[in-house]
């Protein structure tokens, strides 16, 4: 499969495109740091062996979506095709951080809702231009309810899981395949410093999944799999539970 | 019991700014990756897990610190590469390899893994990130080398790769009678075999007593070896801590015995790496067998001018307390590397499991005493129970590496649970 990645230098975005690379696809990263998403490229090659160049990449930021439309222009040039783009880039920063930041808190709910929409609208408009193919999106359990330590990435992701939702229902007939991941707590650099609740999930396990699903073109995945009881749980609690407990 | 946490992060050089230690996959049996008293957090390196640079011409690997041995193992081995020295779990990181400077069954042939790093990039205690080798701050590298992260936090480890004939071993084992036999037979089999080692039965006594099972292997040729690559099963688990009298001196005669009889007296294969390097990995959380309150490791190498009979007395003293521990394995050090902490000297090396119970600090400083006595030292990546006056007396070099460190670290800022106990840390 011929692949762009936007989110590859880190936690299960390095781990998702370990796995594609090892068992054959090809891959176009796309990131916001030139220098690092080439580091993540070299790893790529040197771990199955490719010669240096094999894994292109280009700089694209979700704080500038008047980029998206070219990075994703040379992820198509370079593999001569294109059939999937997976997004798990994103900004996350904690409910204290952000009530203490307005400016913080705007860059987020810009990046991961209102950006990251627009870069699946272009990745959208090229897939469908091809024919159909893949668009795999990391929103995250964070947007299933209202809760107190994630009022704003939760809002957020709330918005990025309800279009990625819509997308599916309205394009999976031309062929788009809309698969939006949900993480749990998954114990990355993004998560660092964090107390890890039960159920916390590895990075190449949420990988493996991730994988799974897009090979099978499962419309919702959460990650690790516990977490679709535990959220399926949470949204049956009344809101007066809710607004009594800390989760 | 220590309490602590860990930071995980890609950016390992972010992380790392302030805090007293940089830790890997924690597969040290002892205290050396955790938190010295008043240290809560500790920076974790299994993130950071980049391959930099790998040139097939040469060889030569640069990784950050984070990368584990059972990914260049699945990833290398089947194109022809291997690590030129490997410990006896994958679970391991780069960075711990070189702070603990393993050594694994080829000691004899390629020394210790530090011997062939090339390059490291560190976090030292003022903050800067300095590169050490060989020829540039050779004193840092030096100390680094074995020096358990106390001498700054390992970033980036450039070292070279082993080609190998084949993805697969030749073996063969066969039993061995006495501990004067084992002496023999590995000091014959070093000669021609590049890995060697030995299984000791540590439960029986009397007639019994140092019998076990010797191993020897080489690398298959290419036409010797399957056509396909060795497959990694994942192997089956031990789910929660089994009762702590599960592994007890009947259960481990009884696993000893038929341990013994199944290996005949001599038998030669082509073997699959994970026997012969990670028979443990096969059990995931094999650790749960000892029950809530662990075992413990200890390892020490004695001299070879010291005379059989010390063997014969360390035995003695391993039976006596009653330990009841199947692992025990035995094997024979090439001479002292270059890591100025660094384990191995050329002599015998034994590595015994014990479970934690009231005995077991009297049977390691009984051990202890053997050892200062003999001349040999223990390895501090499976040192729990070891006092100071004892390591002090077995680690001759000790002032030396301290001189380099105090010069990188004047004001003792890195430091953990292990340094506190044996190197007299500002706790």
């Amino acid at each position: 499969m011929k692949i762009a990645v936007l989110g590859a230098t880190k936690g299960m975005g390095r781990a998702l495109v370990r796995r594609l690379f090892e068992r054959g696809d090809e891959l176009f990263l796309l990131g916001r740091d030139r220098q690092d998403v080439g580091q993540s490229a070299r790893d790529l090659e040197s771990r199955v062996g490719k010669p240096a160049g094999s894994v292109g990449t280009a700089a694209c930021d979700l704080e500038h979506p008047e980029g998206f439309a070219a990075a994703l222009a040379a992820a198509e040039a370079a593999l001569g095709g294109l059939q999937a783009v997976i997004v798990t880039a994103g900004l996350f920063a904690t409910q204290e951080q952000l009530e203490a930041d307005p400016e913080l808190a705007r860059r987020l709910l810009t990046v991961d809702f209102a950006n990251t929409v627009l870069f699946c609208e272009e990745a959208r408009r090229r897939l469908l231009a091809r024919g159909g193919g893949t668009l795999c999106v990391f929103s995250s359990v964070a947007g299933e309810r209202g809760r107190k330590p994630v009022v704003l990435y939760g809002a957020a992701k709330a918005g990025l899981t309800r279009y990625l939702e819509g997308l599916d229902h309205k394009f999976r007939a031309q062929g788009l395949r809309t698969i939006c991941v949900k993480p749990g707590f998954v114990r990355t650099g993004m998560t660092a410093g964090l107390k890890a609740p039960p159920f916390a999930g590895e990075p190449d396990a949420v990988a493996a999944q991730v994988v799974r699903a897009i090979d099978g073109g499962t419309p919702v995945v959460y990650a690790p799999g516990i977490w679709r009881l535990v959220m399926f749980v949470i949204r049956l609690l009344p809101r007066f539970v809710m607004r009594k407990i800390g989760f | 019991m220590i309490a602590g946490s860990e930071i995980r992060s890609e950016d390992l050089a972010r992380i790392t700014v302030g805090r007293p230690l940089t830790r890997g996959l924690g597969r040290s049996y002892g205290d050396s990756s955790l938190p010295a008293p008043g240290d809560s957090q500790l920076a974790s390196a299994v993130l950071a897990d980049r391959i930099l640079s790998f040139d097939p011409e040469s060889g030569t690997m640069c990784a950050e610190a984070g990368l584990s041995l059972s990914d260049l193992y699945r990833l290398f081995l089947p194109r022809g590469w291997f690590v030129p020295v490997t410990p006896g779990t994958q679970f391991v990181t780069l960075g711990g390899m070189v702070a603990a400077d393993v050594h694994g069954g080829n000691h004899h042939r390629a020394g210790c893994f530090g011997g062939h790093v090339t390059r490291l990039r560190m976090r030292v205690a003022d903050g800067r990130i300095v590169e050490c080798s060989r020829t540039v701050e050779s004193d840092l590298f030096r100390a680094t080398i074995g020096g358990m992260g106390l001498t700054g936090h390992i970033l980036e480890v450039e070292f070279k790769m082993a080609a190998v004939s084949s993805p697969w071993l030749w073996g063969e084992s066969q039993q061995v009678h006495s501990v004067d036999e084992f002496v023999d037979v590995l000091g014959r089999a070093a000669a021609d075999w590049p890995f060697t080692k030995g299984w000791i039965d540590c439960v029986s006594r009397g007639k019994n007593l140092g019998r076990g099972v010797m191993y020897r292997a080489r690398w298959a040729t290419a036409a010797e070896a399957p056509a396909k690559p060795p497959a990694h099963k994942k192997g089956f688990g031990v789910p929660i801590n089994l009762p702590s009298w599960t592994i007890n001196r009947l259960t481990s005669r009884i696993y000893n015995g038929v341990y013994f009889r199944t290996h005949p007296t001599r038998r030669a294969a082509i073997i699959h790496p994970d026997a012969f390097f990670y028979p443990l990995d096969a059990i995931r959380h094999w650790n749960r067998l000892y029950g809530k309150n662990g075992f413990t490791q200890y390892q020490c190498v004695i001299p070879h001018g010291s005379g059989r009979a010390v063997l014969g007395r360390f035995m003695e003293i391993v039976t006596r307390q009653g330990s009841a521990s199947p692992v025990c394995v035995i094997k024979d050090c090439g001479p002292e590397g270059e890591g100025l902490l660094s384990f191995p000297k050329t002599g015998i090396s034994i590595a015994i499991d014990f479970p934690v119970r009231s005995w077991t600090q009297a049977v390691v400083d009984a051990l202890n005493e053997l050892v200062v006595g003999e001349g040999g030292r223990i390895y501090l990546a499976k040192d729990t129970f070891t006092r100071r006056d004892h390591f002090a007396k077995m680690e001759t070099r000790l002032p030396a590496w301290q001189a380099i460190r105090r010069r990188w670290d004047p004001e003792g800022r890195l430091r953990s649970a292990q340094s506190v106990r044996l190197l007299e840390d500002a706790p």
